[in-house]
């Protein structure tokens, strides 16, 4: 069953086409990579599924509802969440609030029963905590949860990234490079959660990322992308033998070469 | 000896809490005894600053200073004749820190730099001062003005809602733009207010234009008449408990996180599903509403008001109170409030007054004409050496143990 798909997608900045008529279909609790040269459109396609940018033309459709268009907390609330490439976390804010902050569409947080500090508000507060906490253990950050987020590691931001993103309870995760700057020991542990939170959470993960290695361990889909235009898509062993993506990234004449 | 002195002091909670009965109790005999006894009325107030930093339970603390500002404090100002000018004094503090706690929300927490905050202070000041003045009776169909002072009370309420929706109004416009330019458009939103209530006397007189509301009714309840600083002064510490316990509980919970986060990053802070506008809204009608609230018991106390008190400088002596005690953090924000209040109205003055005394110098360099330097220096001694103010914000620490216990039971 497809939860996600993407028809005829395109936007452009005005002459440049930074996305042109890209097709994708996400199955349920599958693995999907997205692939290309910097400056592919990668990154625009995320953010036009995520409501940032919205799209010159083309259709998402949310199980089957189209979601093209609508502002990134309402695409958030219907079950899409994201990491960022360039982290973007609440950087004077402690680690467990920025997880907290992830639970605003599952809090109710009414401003009387916050005022008055009704039993039911303060328990749902408690609740939120322990779910929080629960997800820094997962990501393994949970001895730093009083720490500012901008004190963390840049591999430890990273993981809490995720972990504020599944505070969403996501049924589709968008990681941007969530293996950049990592060394191969970090590649190899974000690698394993990747695959372990798509069965413990029910996800359906589509990632951008350029480490291969990665990719090609842990995606079912492989789609490529290079100026703004879906060049391939397949399996990862298609991927691999692909001409028209070797020489995308190693210029023409490498195929006959290689 | 010296040394281990104060560690003792450091480490034992009686050693403190002797000492600061001392120390309260001292000042409080110098302020009830001498005549002219400013110092001593500072002092005392600064015990609330070291209670502050003493290590003891929060509760307890409160309960502390509660009965310092409610009892102490007003008893022993009462022993001297300067009684009524230092619960003046007191009182504006009160409506500044209140004010202060309001625009902290907007720009300490939600990240919105607003200039123009005065403007729902006046607002708040006009609703009540239009109902309780004979103004009304200009443009209202029905009713007889003024409203008694009983309404005041309803007042509070009114000009809360009042000036919230005026920060509606002015929030749906501006918050489309960011940063610098929010703080150019907002300033301009304090002047149009001012401007059109100096000029609303034409063609229906609603605001009696630049020459002000004059005897608005005082306060009424139980049959008494609040005229004195030392009446306003409890109705101010009611309200100051009020909005202290909002903002508390606000801070920490759903509504203050998402301020946070769209202060740290928009766009993350959306991508969690926070939306962007109802949020910032929310930051200036809430921000906006302690205003107004405040705004009302301004003009009951001063009985009159005009557009002169609300311009662009109290917008930003409020700004600076802000900054100078630390964004984003409550107790920052009351010292902020607090030292700026004193400054101005009794410090320079009080020193205007001693300096006079002493030497001739000219009028123009007496140190109360001087305010604008003294806030400017202030304001750059601060972002130069301490940028995050005098008391700066802290984030809630929560308790590792307890959630790992409860994380442990479920598994």
């Amino acid at each position: 069953m497809n939860v996600l798909e993407v028809k005829g997608l395109t936007k452009s900045f005005g002459g440049l086409v930074a996305n042109s008529n890209i097709d994708m279909s996400v199955e349920k609790n599958s693995i999907t990579a997205v692939i290309g040269p910097n400056g592919a459109g990668k990154t625009t396609f995320f953010n036009m599924i995520t409501g940032v940018y919205k799209p010159t033309s083309g259709d998402i459709l949310l199980g089957g509802e189209p979601i093209g268009g609508l502002k990134p907390h309402a695409v958030a609330k219907r079950g899409i969440s994201r990491t960022f490439q360039n982290i973007r976390l609440f950087n004077e804010v402690t680690v467990l609030e920025n997880v907290m902050v992830g639970m605003h569409n599952h809090l109710r947080g009414s401003l009387i029963g916050t005022l008055l500090q009704l039993p039911k508000s303060k328990r749902e507060e408690e609740k939120a905590m322990k779910e929080a906490y629960r997800l820094l253990e997962y990501v393994g950050l949970s001895e730093f949860l009083n720490e500012k987020a901008s004190n963390l590691s840049y591999g430890a931001q990273r993981r809490l990234e995720i972990a504020r993103a599944l505070a969403t309870r996501p049924s589709i995760l968008l990681l941007d490079e969530p293996a950049a700057g990592m060394n191969p020991k970090e590649t190899k542990l974000l690698t394993d959660l990747i695959k372990d939170m798509c069965e413990k959470y029910d996800l359906t993960i589509i990632l951008i990322e350029h480490d291969m290695k990665l990719v090609m361990e842990i995606s079912k889909h492989i789609i490529v992308l290079d100026h703004g235009e879906k060049i391939a898509e397949g399996g990862p062993e298609d991927i691999r033998s692909n001409p028209k993506v070797i020489e995308a990234y190693l210029g023409k004449g490498a195929v006959s070469l290689g | 000896m010296m040394a281990k002195f104060i560690k003792t002091i450091q480490t034992s909670k009686v050693a403190q809490i002797i000492l600061f009965f001392v120390y309260v109790l001292v000042t409080t005999t110098a302020l009830s005894t001498s005549q002219k006894s400013v110092i001593s009325f500072l002092l005392l107030l600064l015990s609330l600053l070291i209670l502050y930093y003493m290590n003891l339970g929060n509760k307890l603390k409160w309960i502390i200073a509660l009965l310092i500002l409610g009892v102490i404090l007003p008893l022993s100002a009462s022993q001297g004749d300067s009684y009524q000018a230092y619960m003046e004094v007191a009182t504006m503090v009160g409506i500044y820190v209140c004010m202060a706690l309001g625009l902290n929300i907007v720009v300490g927490l939600a990240g919105l730099l607003d200039l123009g905050f005065v403007a729902f202070f006046a607002v708040g000041a006009y609703t009540y001062g239009i109902f309780a003045s004979a103004q009304a009776n200009n443009f209202m169909p029905f009713g007889s003005y003024p409203l008694s002072g009983k309404s005041f009370w309803i007042f509070i309420i009114i000009g809360l809602f009042v000036a919230a929706l005026f920060g509606v109004l002015l929030g749906i416009p501006v918050l489309r733009v960011k940063g610098d330019y929010l703080a150019i458009v907002t300033l301009g939103f304090g002047e149009i207010i001012r401007i059109v209530f100096n000029n609303l006397d034409k063609p229906v007189n609603i605001t009696n234009g630049a020459m002000g509301l004059a005897s608005i009714r005082q306060p009424e309840i139980f049959g008494i008449t609040l005229s004195q600083p030392n009446q306003f002064y409890y109705v101010v510490l009611l309200m100051f408990i009020i909005v202290i316990y909002a903002v508390t509980r606000m801070e920490h919970t759903k509504l203050g996180r998402s301020w946070k986060a769209v202060r740290e990053n928009e766009i993350a802070a959306q991508a969690m599903g926070i939306p962007l506008v109802k949020t910032k809204l929310t930051a200036f009608a809430i921000g906006a509403s302690f205003s107004g609230m405040m705004g009302v018991v301004f003009a009951a106390k001063q009985m009159f008001i005009d557009p002169t008190s609300f311009t662009y400088l109290e917008s930003t002596t409020i700004l600076v109170m802000v900054i100078l005690g630390g964004m984003g953090s409550v107790p920052g924000v009351i010292l902020g409030a607090a030292v700026v209040t004193i400054l101005n109205l009794q410090v320079l003055t009080e020193l205007t007054g001693w300096l006079s005394q002493v030497t001739t110098i000219p009028d123009a360099l007496s140190p109360a004409k001087m305010q604008r330097l003294i806030f400017g220096a202030l304001l750059i001694i601060m972002t130069l050496y301490r940028p995050q103010g005098l008391i700066p914000a802290k984030n809630k620490q929560f308790n590792a143990k307890k959630l790992k216990e409860s994380t442990a039971e479920k598994q």
